[in-house]
């Protein structure tokens, strides 16, 4: 191709959805990709499309891009595994129970569909939950995906607009409007995105990211066994809290008949291996909620990372102190749901559009302080 | 020689010992379709080692076993495909 518009390092689903949309804008686009595409962090997520209310910057963000998974739904193939299943908050106690009660109005205030269970007909929705648990909260417009065959929709869709993808391919370092490879060789493009993921923070290592470790596991086919996507109500405190390490119940019914569980965190960590400790305490916590998967049998468990904000928010913009470079990262454990979003946020503020929603508040220029210091000290050195 | 004695591979009878593996077996009656895929495909065993899974199959009316890390046992009924009423599947097209 001769010379790109855009260079996008990483072909995650956040790269991927940045590079659909910059190429429907019209700009040639070199994808660049350590590994394979989607192979990273979008083959450790649960691909749980989810509205989550810890905040307005977040609910905007994940309200908006589900709406542009439900709008594009259609089109997805079939292995995306598009399957509108709904999430089901469940609620163990009864302070969680008010917590599920905080959480419906909180939805129904902004117009999004919610529905408080009780225990009876928690029961009913899923019978396979343990009785006594006090209720649930149901999000029927919540959505499960396979994220890495969408990521390579979303690329495919770049490559028939005169995009390239190039994989097995390793940045070294960015520099000014070039991108340096581990071969030595050096691509040029007026705009470069950084869409890494918890990579990211090797080549600009001013980036507030940690990386925070994440088990999945993968059962036999058990068709009908639950039906939504299930997520403790404790979940949050599991993911919002900074604690070094936990796990919560999280659930999902695949289109093949599997289950999918999660989920750990772990801060501090780097190795990819299998921690069987956590892993242990994360299977614990499901059966806790559903008994019955003492007897399944777990087909598979792999690592992810995600990589994480002090804020809990992506960074999603140009990046203070580089005239070229903007960033798409920081998305932690809502990168599948917030990957489109993220870019038709950035494709909008490249082409100087207003977006849909106030991109404020996952501007990079918040941390500021972290690239100056940055800067400062590349000036000493 | 160790004691011979009989397993069944979707109702035919096969000669094994204590040493053969209930993958050897299966493949020994000849079948290489272990089980289906979601969509319909055949698989068959592939690493041997009990990582894969893809040689799982049915053992004594217990689906899903790994069949290249158990022993055969005299009188095992093994049980091979999507079939879960003990049918035994169609010859494959492939070996």
């Amino acid at each position: 191709m001769s010379l790109p518009d855009a260079i996008i390092i990483g072909a995650g689903i956040v790269g991927a959805a940045c590079a659909e949309r910059l190429s429907a804008d019209g700009l040639r686009v070199l994808v660049l990709e350590a590994d394979v595409a989607g192979s990273g962090a979008t083959a450790a997520g649960m691909g749980h499309v989810v509205v989550m209310d810890d905040n307005e910057a977040e609910f905007a963000l994940t309200r908006y891009s589900s709406d542009l998974w439900r709008a594009r739904s259609a089109e997805l193939p079939q292995r995306a595994e598009w399957e509108p299943v709904g999430t089901l908050w469940v609620a163990s106690d009864a302070e969680e129970f008010e917590g599920a009660r905080r959480k419906l109005a909180f939805y129904r205030e902004r117009g999004l569909q919610a529905e408080l269970l009780d225990e009876q007909s928690l029961h009913e929705a899923e019978p396979q939950l343990r009785p006594g648990l006090a209720g649930g909260l149901l999000i029927p417009e919540d959505a499960v995906t396979y994220p890495p065959p969408v990521a390579a929709w979303l690329l495919r869709q770049m490559q028939e607009r005169g995009g390239e993808l190039r994989q097995s391919v390793r940045v070294q370092a960015i520099a000014g409007d070039m991108v340096v490879l581990a071969n030595g060789n050096q691509l040029q493009a007026p705009l470069i995105v950084l869409a890494a993921g918890a990579a990211s923070v090797g080549l600009i290592p001013a980036l507030p990211l940690q990386p925070r470790k994440g088990h999945l596991a993968i059962t036999d086919r058990v068709p009908g066994f639950v039906r939504h996507q299930l997520v403790e109500l404790g979940y949050l405190k599991s993911a919002h809290g900074s604690s070094l390490e936990s796990v919560a119940f999280n659930v999902q019914p695949r289109a093949t008949g599997q289950l999918l569980i999660g989920s750990s965190r772990q801060y501090g960590q780097t190795s990819a291996e299998i921690n069987h400790g956590i892993l242990s305490r994360m299977l614990q916590q499901a059966i806790g909620y559903l008994p019955g998967l003492a007897h399944l049998s777990i087909l598979r468990t792999w690592t992810g990372f995600r990589a994480a904000t002090p804020d809990k928010l992506p960074l999603i913009g140009p990046a203070p102190g580089h005239e070229h470079l903007w960033l798409a990262t920081g998305h932690e454990g809502l990168g599948i749901t917030t990957s489109l979003a993220t870019g038709q946020l950035l494709a909008d503020l490249v082409a100087g559009r207003p977006p849909a929603i106030d991109a404020a508040p996952y501007a990079p220029s918040r941390f500021a302080d972290s690239f100056r210091e940055e800067a400062a000290r590349a000036g000493t050195v | 020689m160790r004691e011979q004695f009989e397993v069944r591979v979707n109702r035919e009878a096969i000669t094994v010992d204590d040493t053969t593996t209930v993958a050897a077996a299966i493949l020994r009656a000849g079948v290489a379709g272990f089980r289906q895929s979601p969509d319909g495909h055949w698989r068959g065993p592939l690493c041997g080692m009990g990582i894969c899974a893809e040689c799982r199959a049915t053992i004594d009316g217990v689906p899903g076993q790994y069949t290249c890390q158990r022993w055969c046992r005299p009188g095992m009924q093994i049980v091979t495909g999507a079939a879960s009423d003990g049918e035994a599947p169609d010859e494959l097209e492939e070996r």
